[in-house]
């Protein structure tokens, strides 16, 4: 786990509490940090460089404010500066005011996600009031044709009928011409992964281009792609004048400088970003939260939009009602637990909270509780509706019982009693006092500004 | 016409410089001494490779350290050394061989994309190549027709395709698979798993279930599971290694697509950090382009002029 840039910053800056200006020394340091952290997320050497010149020079003789650490100052400014080099505040939707049949065009390499991102941007688009036509036009990977196939029956979107042996200009030339008959108002062509330096796959692409003008052509490019992404959308841009970018595979822990490397050398707009498995889940880009993915920052915002789409809004009021009802009981508890277990691993929810790397680095080396949830989960599966919603019934016979049951021990079975019946005066407590007791109980010196 | 000419010489040495040693050499050339801006623009040259930060400090401090007694270090001395560093990082070099194990169970595993299908498929038509029985178990029950992808690389190299319907279970395709082997009397049992993202515990889950049904039905099994590399990948892929070989316990890499540009320097990284082998690497279409990797070869490929 790397320190986060902003306790990295902090430290640097330590020294220069008081001071009211930045001095050059004071921002080489931190410039030196920040490299580090582009590099770490895979933004390329080059656009690094460029990028670390410029911000300098604008934090040079700025004023320290009094009220922010300076770290997070020139974080702000790193921030602010990434987030408009990805195209904050500038028109990146889809753009496809044109006669129709409206043709788009995803290009890229082998194993970026095209086809997947085929299917998603279908459903997207038939969201949008439009009637899609998906076109396979991959004859080289064995079964490409087939899996859009699979792909438009499961969302029930037509798919033009190509076989492998065709030449693919033909395929593309004739969707359009059936497009056109059949009244769909949009293609999408999905192109074989190609090589960047593969000049007679890119010289393909050259000639679709030209037969059917695609309105979008878009490069698919994967989020976790190191340091090749400038070639490779340099490559894809020069030959094929790209209109965007669509970024794949962000719901991983990949910091996604690609993003950044691709924007800044091709200067075409990130208009989409594929996030997850199920074909839904294709998203509208961001710049801002990128920026901040990028630098570590964590990213409170994608961990409530997490939270909102694992936790459906019914089983979320249902289980407040319990709460309500009954209390905090050994019931509610596991569904608690089994709701933020549901969200993902305990570390790559702990990742998205600002500061949260720190925690976790203390911890160094200890595995996260992820077997002991399991265990408590296991425990209080074992015992009886009765015993979860009133845990005070149960005594030594049935502790064993519920013991022999998890298979845990007699132990562990107390330890989380124990443990939970702090939980619960605790929680009673808060509940009696309400947010005018919980300020006397943190007590004068409290320091919150409430 | 002579602007043409040189035009074209130009760009055929841009070319040139576009690679590793290229831009090494370049670098010699503009910079005939070993001072701090020769080796500043060398980390980035080995940062463009996908190094990373903490193996190319190391290899610049190495570097530093080996020259330092020399007075005026050629080009040629600084290549070697750099090779030789490079190579101290990678596995010991020894060719990988089948273990005796019959029916011998090699499962394959990584994120989304990296070519595990295709991978699977090569190493189908080696083996049956090298006289070998083979099996494969199409355990990609998730992706959208996986399964005859599969099927045609299979028929392509004459190995039997076990498969379920798409959304089934992949430890019943294992389960069957691994019978299948063992019926058959197969030598090598190849197990295709879905592609998954390291961060999603219950996907990775599946994978240490997969593994546990393959134990119980042939002694040891999995023998072999290699995580698939994709070569353009970035930093991303330690963290991708780390994962996948505390789930499924990996005993080695394939490193794919290293026929782009791109130079996967991050595997230097993960054998220096894990200790993990690379046994094969993909460097086209081909079956035959699927390659038993070699240290050395490696280091070459890396600094190749192209």
């Amino acid at each position: 786990m790397f320190d986060t840039l902003s306790e990295k910053l902090d430290a640097v800056f330590k020294k220069l509490r008081g001071r009211g200006r930045l001095t050059e020394e004071d921002v080489q340091a931190a410039m030196r940090e920040v490299r580090l952290a582009l590099l770490e997320a895979d933004v390329n050497f080059k656009v690094v460089k460029d990028f670390v010149a410029a911000v300098r020079e604008r934090a040079v003789g700025q004023d320290v404010l009094q009220s922010l650490t300076p770290g997070q100052q020139v974080i702000r400014v790193v921030r602010d500066e990434l987030a408009l080099l990805m195209g904050s505040g500038e028109e990146n939707r889809l753009d496809l005011a044109a006669r129709p049949p409206v043709g788009i065009m995803l290009c890229g390499l082998q194993g970026a996600g095209k086809t997947t991102t085929c299917g998603k941007l279908a459903l997207k688009l038939r969201r949008d009031k439009r009637s899609p036509l998906l076109v396979p036009a991959d004859v080289y990977r064995p079964a490409a044709i087939e899996q859009l196939k699979v792909l438009g029956r499961q969302l029930d979107i037509p798919v033009f009928d190509s076989r492998a042996d065709q030449d693919p200009v033909a395929i593309c030339r004739e969707a359009r011409a059936f497009a056109d008959r059949q009244g769909y108002d949009t293609l999408i062509l999905d192109t074989a992964g190609r090589l960047h330096i593969d000049d007679a796959l890119m010289l393909e692409l050259e000639r679709i281009k030209a037969d059917v003008e695609p309105r979008e052509i878009l490069l698919v490019a994967d989020a976790m792609t190191g340091q090749d992404a400038v070639n490779v959308a340099t490559a894809f841009n020069e030959r094929l004048g790209l209109t965007g970018v669509i970024l794949t595979k962000l719901d991983g822990d990949a910091r996604g400088g690609a993003a950044l490397s691709i924007r800044s050398v091709t200067g075409k707009p990130i208009k989409l970003i594929g996030v997850g498995e199920k074909l839904d889940a294709l998203e509208a880009f961001h710049p801002e939260r990128m920026a901040q993915r990028i630098l570590g920052m964590g990213d409170v915002l994608s961990l409530i939009e997490k939270a909102e789409a694992t936790i459906d809004r019914e089983q979320a009021a249902e289980m407040a009602q319990q709460l309500r009802k009954e209390g905090f009981n050994l019931e509610t508890f596991r569904d608690q637990l089994r709701a933020v277990k549901k969200m993902g691993s305990l570390e790559s929810l702990l990742g998205m909270i600002p500061g949260a790397g720190k925690a976790m680095k203390q911890m160094q080396g200890m595995q996260l509780p992820e077997k002991e949830l399991q265990k408590v989960e296991a425990i209080i599966n074992s015992m009886t509706p009765a015993e979860r919603r009133d845990h005070r019934i149960i005594n030594g016979s049935r502790r064993l019982r519920i013991a022999k049951g998890s298979g845990t021990r007699v132990q562990d079975v107390n330890q989380l009693l124990k443990q939970f019946t702090e939980a619960q005066t605790m929680m009673k407590r808060m509940q009696k006092l309400g947010p005018k007791g919980l300020r006397g109980l943190l007590g004068k010196g409290g320091g919150l500004p409430f | 016409m002579a602007v043409g000419l040189f035009g074209r010489l130009r760009e055929g040495l841009a070319k040139t410089r576009e690679t590793l040693l290229g831009k090494v050499e370049a670098l010699f050339q503009g910079h005939p001494k070993v001072d701090e801006e020769f080796l500043e623009s060398l980390e980035e040259i080995l940062l463009g490779a996908d190094f990373g930060m903490p193996v190319t400090q190391e290899l610049i401090a190495a570097l530093r350290r080996r020259l330092k007694n020399e007075r005026e270090p050629d080009q040629g001395r600084l290549r070697e050394i750099l090779a030789e560093e490079i190579a101290t990082r990678l596995p010991a070099e020894q060719a990988w061989t089948l273990p005796a194990q019959r029916p011998c169970v090699i499962m394959l595993v990584g994120v989304n994309g990296v070519g595990k299908t295709t991978t699977l498929g090569k190493l189908a038509a080696q083996f049956v190549g090298q006289g070998k029985k083979v099996v494969i178990g199409a355990g990609d029950t998730f992706r959208a027709a996986a399964g005859e992808q599969l099927q045609v690389w299979g028929e392509r190299a004459g190995a039997e395709v076990i498969r379920h319907a798409e959304g089934a279970d992949p430890g019943a395709v294992a389960f069957d698979a691994a019978r299948a082997a063992v019926a058959r009397g197969a030598d090598v049992l190849l197990l295709d798993t879905a592609g998954r993202l390291h961060t999603k515990v219950n996907l990775m889950e599946e994978l240490k279930k997969v593994r546990r049904v393959l134990a119980r039905e042939i002694p040891g099994a999995p023998h072999e599971t290699w995580l698939v590399l994709d070569a353009t990948t970035g930093q991303n892929a330690l963290a991708q290694a780390k994962t996948f070989r505390a789930a499924t316990e990996a005993t080695g890499i394939v490193l794919t697509k290293l026929d782009g540009t791109a130079r996967g320097g991050i595997v230097v990284a993960i054998s220096a950090e894990l200790g993990l082998g690379v046994r094969f690497v993909g460097i086209g279409e081909g079956v035959a382009d699927l390659k038993p990797f070699s240290a050395g070869e490696f280091v070459a490929a890396l600094f190749r002029n192209d």
